[in-house]
């Protein structure tokens, strides 16, 4: 059995339906146990919780605490390539933007390498577009291979693979993949992506089970925030969650909730979120998972990133650029979005260290896999 | 009272503590000074064992403070032995916490791949101290494949839940030939005191002083705890009498009548 399965027993309409049916009851009544249900994820979701918002914050940084304590690990994106065969609706790189397109070479990249360490980084994010003939497994494991002796914990964000090519991977240094459906909306999905392979919903919703089997260290879920209604669609990440949790228990899992940015030519997000909303997320996400890691990249600002690392947030990236050659080169290629935080590495630390934190450069070691 | 010998090395102390989740270096250092604590545990993993400078580690340098690394985020013994081989040649100590949790959500212990992890590391010429949970039987297996000491859990770690094991734990004390050093769960002093007098050798803290909103505060009333805990357990507890004095003897009056 894979999550399809449990996934094809749920109908986005209903599950939508009972959590807008939810009252201020079935909040105080989540709120109350000792632990919450899928059923009590709903009811923290619901507009329902509004008015619960700061109980659920005192909450969320009390249980954060206890099993985080005061400290935040920190992260940087490595864009790759901005290649890509596929037409997303809302993405920079999509086939039918007309940009240059760029795929960085070992210099180039051991370059960027150079640049990202010099801010202390330990933990790196690479990030691609899909083009596989160009940025697929070869290339993969070229850029693994050069960046194991600099970095502790690699992560990717890049084409869905099978789960051969992720045993592959794995043995080079490939700790983490997150793998974001975008939304849960099997209709809303086609429309968003009309072409190339990710128009396969299917082969994507699949791709943690391959990854569970594939024995990973973590998966990073998560849907994109705008395309959808936020609600029922977080209601599919924890039941994803959920399912994963029981089936490959050796893995651990973070999440993630980036909100529709602005891109050049972009289409505006179908459904807004607000920041009470996002914070009401992020609280609800804590109190019905106490152990899972919660990201909050540049994308937000920074009076709501300022704050938010005291409310459940475990990750954060810092002086992040989301186009290939961004941090050595100052010419520009393309940005897949636009950043909104733009503090330095050494800012945020600051920002970090002011409110009582830790900052965590290194939590993983190139042993340990 | 009476120190603690385990191996090689005698403590003064029988708080032992952890180095993680605190809100900076220097106020894990300043509570750990304030513990009185002589063994303090390190993850591999956070330590850049490349850098001379290591934060963490730069904060330990203290000559009370002895380093226990620990081998968080193996999932098998394989890995175990390589983290244990790497920890020993970066931090100069044949010291282990062996800890195997392929878990991440509970981290608790795999009883199987500690066991045999164990066994190559003490070959190998290892201090061996093992977590794992309070299961009697595995820790005399553990006792005799050769580990210095043994440390069973509490309740899960993190969890701050107090000793919900007691009762296996009393049974591991009363047999164990190796120091039993209770670890995860102590969520309060009042707790570490309870391990103390049931005969624990040592305890082992560390979210309950890193997460407290006064850590140095807390190390302090840990120290005392651990200190009247095992006091109370060498100057032997009065007996607890559950049975309510009997005016009468009915079971016994027909004697009288003989």
């Amino acid at each position: 059995m894979s999550f399809s399965t449990l996934f094809e027993q749920h109908n986005w309409d209903q599950v939508k339906q009972s959590i807008y049916a939810k009252t201020g009851a079935d909040v105080e009544r989540a709120l109350a146990k000792p632990e919450r249900d899928l059923e009590d994820f709903k009811a923290l979701i619901s507009p329902a919780a509004m008015p619960y918002l700061e109980q659920m914050a005192v909450l969320s940084q009390q249980l954060t605490q206890k099993r985080f304590g005061k400290t935040l690990q920190l992260y940087i994106p490595l864009y790759l390539s901005n290649e890509c065969q596929n037409i997303c609706t809302y993405c920079g790189f999509s086939l039918d933007n007309p940009i240059p397109r760029t795929t960085l070479t070992d210099e180039q990249l051991l370059k960027e390498v150079e640049v990202i360490k010099s801010y202390g980084y330990n933990h790196v994010l690479l990030v691609t577009g899909e083009a596989n003939k160009t940025v697929g497994v070869p290339y993969f494991k070229n850029a693994l291979q050069l960046l194991r002796p600099h970095f502790s914990h690699i992560s990717m964000e890049v084409q869905p693979l099978d789960q051969e090519e992720y045993e592959e991977l794995i043995p080079l240094g490939l700790n983490t993949v997150l793998v974001y459906q975008e939304t849960y909306h099997q209709e809303d999905y086609k429309k968003h992506h009309p072409k190339g392979k990710k128009s396969n919903f299917q082969y994507r919703l699949e791709t943690p089970d391959r990854l569970g089997r594939a024995e990973i260290h973590k998966i990073g879920l998560g849907v994109l925030i705008g395309l959808e209604d936020w609600r029922t669609d977080s209601f599919f990440t924890a039941l994803h969650l959920s399912y994963l949790e029981r089936k490959y228990w050796k893995t651990k899992y973070s999440l993630s909730f980036p909100r529709l940015r602005p891109f050049s030519g972009g289409l505006p997000p179908k459904v807004e979120m607000n920041d009470r909303e996002l914070v009401q997320l992020i609280c609800a996400y804590r109190i019905f998972n106490e152990e899972v890691e919660l990201s909050l990249s540049t994308r937000e600002s920074h009076t709501f990133r300022n704050n938010a690392i005291k409310l459940g947030i475990t990750s954060i990236s810092a002086g992040s650029k989301t186009d290939p050659g961004g941090y050595a080169s100052q010419e520009k290629a393309l940005e897949q979005f636009e950043i909104s935080d733009d503090r330095t590495p050494a800012e945020i630390l600051s920002m970090i260290r002011s409110q009582g934190y830790e900052a965590v450069w290194k939590d993983w070691d190139a042993v340990l896999s | 009272m009476e120190p603690l010998k385990i191996a090689d090395k005698t403590f003064t102390s029988r708080l032992f503590t952890g180095t993680g989740k605190f809100s900076s270096s220097l106020q894990m250092e300043e509570a750990l000074l304030a513990s009185g604590s002589e063994l303090v545990t390190v993850a591999l993993k956070r330590v850049d064992v490349h850098r001379q400078d290591d934060d963490i580690l730069q904060h330990l340098s203290h000559p009370q403070f002895n380093l226990l690394p620990n081998t968080s985020g193996v999932r098998n013994t394989k890995e175990a032995v390589f983290a244990a081989q790497l920890a020993r040649e970066a931090l100069e100590t044949n010291w282990l916490k062996l800890e195997i949790h392929p878990d991440p959500k509970y981290l608790l212990p795999d009883p199987i791949e500690t066991l045999k992890a164990a066994e190559e590391l003490v070959k190998l010429g290892f201090i061996v101290l093992p977590y794992i949970h309070a299961d009697p039987v595995l820790c005399k297996r553990l006792e005799e494949v050769g580990t210095a000491a043994v440390m069973p859990l509490g309740s899960p770690i993190g969890s701050n839940s107090g000793l919900q094991t007691r009762e296996f734990l009393k049974i591991i004390i009363q047999q164990s030939n190796v120091p039993v050093v209770v670890d995860a769960g102590i969520g309060a002093p009042s707790h570490a005191a309870e391990a103390m007098e049931l005969g624990a050798a040592a305890v082992l803290v560390n979210t309950a002083i890193a997460v407290s909103p006064n850590p140095v505060l807390m190390a302090r009333a840990f120290k005392m705890a651990v200190e009247a805990g095992r006091m109370a357990y060498e100057a032997k507890l009065a007996p607890t009498n559950t049975h309510a004095a009997v005016a009468s003897s009915p079971l016994t009056a027909f004697l009288d009548e003989l």
